[in-house]
């Protein structure tokens, strides 16, 4: 047994270090509140996002995992990790989560060569920002039930449908989505999985916005919209097994703990700094305690993480399923618990947004209305226990 | 980085998890806890000739030399089983202790006897204080003619009643640092002027009074060095919290595993009650709970081995795991419906033993608080 990263790997991670120390030292001040709402909400959140992912194309980062052929570098699971790690814990954006994330391992697997070189090096060089384009009004945990059609019609496809929980389709390029083209076939069967141009005539988007009206996610409206047969990622009405393949990406969900870890120094940097009743707060047992608490989750998370790495890097998703939702939904609940906190030791300032009153910037008022987003999106936390339940203890479905 | 364990790591595994199985079915461990003695010399003796007891110890002591981790292993597999014996007394508890702080010649002539076998030892160090902290040894041995004299009462001592030897935490100095002038002494278990009573705690686990009144030593009888006895603590304490750990976690592991086989076999309303939700969700969130304090375990486990200072992840590892084995054992019972509240219920041996092993060596906010020294509060 062995937990030491290997000296290339340390190199790796100073060189993440510097990179982000310096660049994150240009973020616009809205990223203090809140990375995922700053990308999204505001005009030059989003510029940051893409210079900062143009930078991280062109050092390769973004397709460290990728086949050399692909412009990628074959890196290992651990290298990605600690790439997430670092980026993480500097909170720093860059990574198109759908395009990197999803989009790109998708198309590793499922696309033909022409489709590969078509789509995978603007991904790479982050000139393109995806969108999923898979929840609708009544198809959220139950995906397979989704409705949106799309029919053949010479060269194209015609889509008609809603889609809705798109986060950022009011930026994205392009969107990923599953449609049904045979509408005789339930659930699963005959779904198919297209690439389109979100400038496409027919596409409307309507903005939903947060409780506290930032604004990530939206509804997505097709009317008659015409995609190319030739971005069909696989065969007709087999879209399901695709999205079922591509799920074989890095999920250690690391970032998730290197991210909290910074946010709860910071927390921790404010009791030592703030007197209540002529006492600073982190000398107050009960606060102490329950920061404790949070950091010692934010270690077994972290070692969650890496048990998944490993696992990934030996044998591929199918070994780690249910670790990867226990990832998932720990990480969410984890970042809720230490939210509430960060309100609760704030006290009547824990309700006070980004302002010259706020304390810490605003970030944990600005979290407590939008963390409970984390244990809905991409699989609740439901629907996680539930993959642990059949996948991980093989009880009956 | 490689997180798994070598060959010879997993044969040690199956190994004593076979051995534990076939000497220490559950009604043997029902029968022991019952026993005055609260172990089985039988299955002491085949423990040792298997060599466990010497797993700890280089190989100039009498031991195998092999790496921290190979004890780990096998104090998750007593705990997965539940193997009621003196063996975290006397080889991690006491043996630890000695390898860390102990003279030449006390390694050698104890740490070869525990080895090989020979003594069960117990270490006394808490009291009715139950600090875990230094400031709660108030045993003094004061000086006396070419030695020292013992005087006051332990607590909490596992296994003195089977003991041939104890290492006693006592106070030689008064100073303004409580972690100095702690001192460990060798004491016969049999010495005139200690009376040694069982204490009745929840894990029949052979907890015991130890009264020492007057109890004579001769300076030889110094672990190492007299007052420095807090800082060896320290040290391997740290080791033997990891190795407690390991025995939840396995206990963890099997609380689970029965718990989910339950689920499965247990038929209401027609379907087995693994079919419905809100178990199938009590028994993801336990599952949780164990993968997560594996990694922890072994994480930190391996530092300690490599001595690489860890100690904010020793006390976050023993504070999760404490939480995480009383949280499986109490949500198995759960789901095990009544007959997990019974004494021939097996659940209920673990449940037990949870609350136990959290009272050893540091409960949840004793390890909180160290967590939140280390933060820097």
């Amino acid at each position: 047994m062995d937990f030491n990263f290997t000296p290339e790997q340390e190199k790796l991670k100073r060189e993440f270090e510097t990179f982000f120390s310096e660049e994150m030292k240009k973020a616009p001040p809205i990223y203090q509140t809140g990375g995922l709402e700053a990308m999204l909400s505001h005009d030059e959140g989003w510029e940051f996002h893409r210079s900062m992912a143009r930078k991280l194309g062109e050092r390769g980062w973004l397709s460290l995992a990728w086949p050399k052929k692909y412009g990628g570098q074959e890196a290992s699971v651990i290298d990605q990790v600690i790439f997430s790690e670092v980026r993480g814990y500097h909170k720093a954006p860059g990574v198109d989560i759908f395009g990197i994330g999803i989009v790109a391992p998708t198309l590793l697997v499922a696309a033909s060569e022409e489709q590969k070189e078509r789509f995978l090096p603007p991904i790479a060089k982050a000139e393109v920002m995806y969108c999923q384009g898979w929840s609708e009004p009544n198809a959220g945990s139950d995906l397979a039930s989704l409705t949106t059609k799309a029919v053949q019609d010479g060269d194209d496809y015609i889509i008609n449908g809603q889609k809705i929980w798109t986060s950022g389709a009011h930026r994205a390029d392009m969107m990923f989505t599953l449609v049904r083209t045979n509408p005789n076939e339930k659930r699963g069967k005959g779904l198919t999985y297209l690439l389109l141009d979100m400038k496409t005539p027919g596409i409307t988007i309507r903005p939903i916005e947060n409780m506290d009206r930032t604004h990530m996610f939206n509804e997505v409206f097709f009317d008659d919209v015409r995609v190319p047969i030739a971005n069909r990622i696989g065969n007709e009405n087999e879209g399901w097994a695709i999205t079922r393949q591509s799920m074989n990406f890095e999920r250690s969900s690391v970032g998730v703990f290197s991210e909290n870890m910074r946010t709860l120094e910071e927390l921790v940097q404010f009791t030592k700094e703030v007197k209540r009743d002529g006492k600073p707060l982190s000398e107050n047992q009960v606060i102490r305690n329950k920061l404790a608490e949070l950091s010692t989750e934010l270690e077994i998370g972290r070692a969650l993480a890496y048990k998944i790495a490993w696992m990934q890097q030996k044998g591929g998703l199918f070994m780690v399923a249910s670790a990867a939702s226990a990832a998932k939904v720990f990480g969410s609940e984890l970042a809720q618990r230490l939210t509430y906190l960060g309100c609760e030791i704030m006290g009547m300032y824990g309700q006070v947004a980004h302002s010259k009153w706020a304390k810490l910037n605003g970030k944990f008022t600005s979290d407590y209305q939008n963390c409970l987003g984390h244990n809905i999106a991409a699989g609740t936390s439901e629907i996680q226990r539930n993959l642990i339940a059949w996948v991980g203890l093989g009880l009956p479905r | 980085m490689n997180l798994d364990f070598n060959e010879d790591q997993e044969i040690l595994r199956s190994s004593a998890k076979s051995f534990a199985e076939k000497e220490c079915p559950k009604d043997t461990v029902r029968k022991i806890e019952e026993s005055e003695e609260g172990y089985s010399p039988d299955i002491w003796k085949k423990m040792a000739e298997l060599g466990w007891m010497g797993i700890a110890f280089p190989e100039e002591y009498g031991g195998y030399g092999g790496d921290f981790m190979n004890l780990i292993v096998l104090m998750e597999e007593i705990g997965r089983n539940i193997l009621p014996s003196p063996f975290f007394s006397t080889v991690v508890l006491s043996g630890l202790t000695i390898l860390e702080g102990g003279t030449e010649e006390q390694k050698t002539e104890y740490l070869s006897k525990i080895a090989a076998g020979e003594i069960i030892m117990a270490l006394a160090l808490y009291e009715s204080n139950t600090s875990y902290n230094a400031s709660g040894i108030t045993v003094t041995a004061s000086s006396k003619d070419d030695g020292y004299v013992i005087n006051g009462t332990k607590l909490f001592v596992a296994d003195a009643n089977i003991a041939d030897c104890l290492l006693v935490a006592t106070r030689t100095e008064e100073t303004a640092n409580p972690e100095e002038g702690v001192t460990l002494f060798f004491v016969d278990a049999k010495a005139s002027g200690i009376t040694c009573t069982k204490m009745p705690t929840m894990g029949a686990d052979n907890m015991c009074e130890v009264i020492l009144d007057n109890v004579t030593v001769s300076k030889d009888a110094v672990l190492g060095n007299a007052g420095n006895g807090w800082d060896v603590l320290k040290k391997s304490s740290e080791k033997a919290i990891m190795a407690k750990c390991a025995e939840m976690v396995g206990g963890m592991e099997a609380s689970l595993e029965m718990t989910n086989a339950y689920a499965k076999e247990r038929v209401q309303y027609g379907n087995p009650i693994g079919k419905y939700q809100a178990i199938q969700h009590f028994l993801a969130n336990m599952w949780i709970k164990v993968d997560t304090s594996k990694n922890i375990l072994y994480e930190a486990s391996w530092m300690v081995g490599e001595n690489i200072p860890c100690s904010k992840k020793v006390s976050a590892a023993k504070n999760w795991i404490n939480e995480g084995y009383k949280f499986v054992t109490e949500r198995g019972i759960q789901i095990h419906g009544g007959i997990g509240t019974t004494r021939e219920g097996d659940i209920g041996l673990y449940y037990r033993r949870a609350k136990a092993a959290e009272l050893m060596l540091g409960d949840t906010n004793h390890h909180l608080e160290q967590v939140a020294k280390e933060m820097g509060l």
